[in-house]
């Protein structure tokens, strides 16, 4: 693959005069391949993410669609293929620096219980050795972004949120060091539809606010076409459909009106 | 004869915390790390659990026998008696640091990892602190146990409390066994409040 890349670059470097190169996407899959023993997890996906769009990957449990989210952030590497992050791919990023500059937030938010809400927030701009000054005010300007007041909630321990608090303190330590991506894996999966609405509400209005680039795991379809610039229905390990939300409505084959039928059952969209 | 019976008493108390003391420090500096290193080595962790357990079950009078001809270590006197405290207060520890660290939430440290953590952050920022009650916990166990282990050390002339126990056996004086047993006891009940105490300011989380 190193082989492979070097010509590309000076290709691209001898045409920088002449011609304008596309648009990098952020995130690309190529072909990629994960096997965990024998067992295909997924098989031979390629799409893109460009800068800005919210891509949701749709699919039932075990789908592999959170596989997908840990190939981009470096947690796993592909078996075979390879994943490009801002071109380059992932396993030649430095693998802490390429964590840092991806947002997670996953279900239950994963917060630090022996730490503070502003702790857990200010974490990796602490990692990034910020100046203290500059990680409260970073924390006090995203703790009010989430609509969690600062003054009633920074000194709170998670065990003292709800879920929805804890899942707002996630987002927000997510953006924290304002990376240019950020990864969902089904976060308002375990909280109740009132709040599930809330939330899904503020992300859409944070995405319109902050123009950040987001990959959104959830088995919701309700959820999928609600957020999604792109929907990505992923299926034993493929992905099936990759369109606009308008066009996965009229989409064929099984899975995908599988997937429909659940609209119909709850009726709304 | 009172007052001799006193200042023998502080004098073998003293000794005795001492001989704890040193034990359990070493056996602290020894275990925690050795709990580190084996969440992080899966395969050793066997083999030195193993080991630990085995060192557990030797009855403790027979340790301390065995030990006493082997060089360097053994012979008579203190130091045999700490090395055989030592191997006692291991095991607790020991099996309370992997308790504790590996017993840290998935969730937690997948989100550590995912955030860009290096190992070491994640041993020092997320596993130590969410582990540290329980290590402590695993001190507790084994400071009160070394104590009460400790009194067996006056066999192979580690002196300590065992002093008057020995000779009470001996001479069959039941005022001289209490006189070593009831300290000894008073001691690991101290001990075991005072690290419960710090046990409780780890307590946030």
């Amino acid at each position: 693959m190193a082989l492979c890349r070097e010509p590309v670059a000076r290709q691209a470097k001898l045409n920088l005069d002449s011609v304008t190169p596309p648009a990098n996407p952020l995130v690309s899959f190529r072909n990629v391949f994960y096997r965990l023993g024998r067992q295909d997890i997924l098989r031979n996906l390629s799409f893109d993410v460009e800068a800005g769009e919210t891509l949701v990957l749709l699919g039932r449990s075990g789908s592999g669609k959170t596989t997908v989210l840990k190939l981009v952030n470096g947690l796993l590497l592909p078996s075979e293929g390879e994943v490009l992050v801002e071109g380059r791919p992932t396993t030649a990023w430095n693998s802490i620096r390429l964590k840092r500059r991806i947002g997670y937030v996953i279900q239950e938010a994963g917060l630090f219980p022996h730490l503070t809400v502003a702790a857990n927030v200010g974490l990796v701009p602490r990692l990034e050795s910020w100046p203290q000054q500059d990680i409260d005010r970073r924390v006090v300007g995203l703790l009010t972004q989430v609509e969690l007041p600062p003054a009633e909630f920074a000194h709170r321990y998670p065990r003292e949120l709800s879920g929805g608090q804890r899942q707002r303190v996630g987002v927000a330590r997510a953006l924290a060091a304002d990376p240019p991506l950020l990864l969902f894996d089904e976060p308002f999966g375990a909280l109740d539809p009132m709040t599930r609405m809330e939330l899904q509400r503020q992300f859409l209005a944070m995405r319109q606010n902050l123009g950040k680039t987001a990959i959104f795991v959830t088995h919701d379809v309700r959820e999928a076409l609600l957020l999604a610039t792109r929907v990505g229905l992923v299926h034993q390990g493929r992905l099936e459909v990759l369109t606009t939300p308008s066009e996965f409505l009229l989409a064929q084959g099984d899975e995908v009106r599988a997937v429909l039928s659940c609209l119909d059952t709850k009726g709304n969209v | 004869m009172q007052s001799g019976l006193m200042g023998e008493l502080l004098e073998l108390t003293l000794e005795h915390v001492g001989l704890v003391s040193v034990a359990m420090a070493i056996a602290t500096a020894m275990a925690i790390p050795a709990g580190i290193l084996l969440t992080r080595r899966e395969a050793l962790r066997r083999w030195v659990l193993g080991f630990a357990n085995v060192m557990q079950t030797v009855p403790s009078l027979a340790l301390f026998g065995f030990l006493i001809p082997l060089p360097f270590i053994g012979g008579i006197g203190k130091h045999t008696a700490i090395v055989a405290l030592v191997l006692y207060a291991l095991l607790p520890i020991l099996q309370n640091t992997l308790a504790g660290i590996l017993g840290v939430d998935r969730a937690v440290r997948e989100s550590a990892i995912a955030m860009g953590m290096t190992g070491r952050q994640l041993l020092w920022l997320v596993e130590l602190p969410l582990a540290a009650r329980t290590i402590l916990a695993g001190v507790r166990v084994a400071t009160v146990i070394t104590i009460g282990t400790a009194t067996i050390a006056a066999a192979i002339g580690g002196g300590g409390l065992g002093v008057f126990i020995f000779r009470g056996l001996a001479s069959v004086d039941t005022n001289q066994i209490l006189a070593g047993a009831v300290p000894a006891a008073l001691i690991a009940l101290a001990a075991d409040k005072g690290l419960s105490w710090v046990e409780q300011k780890f307590w946030r989380g």
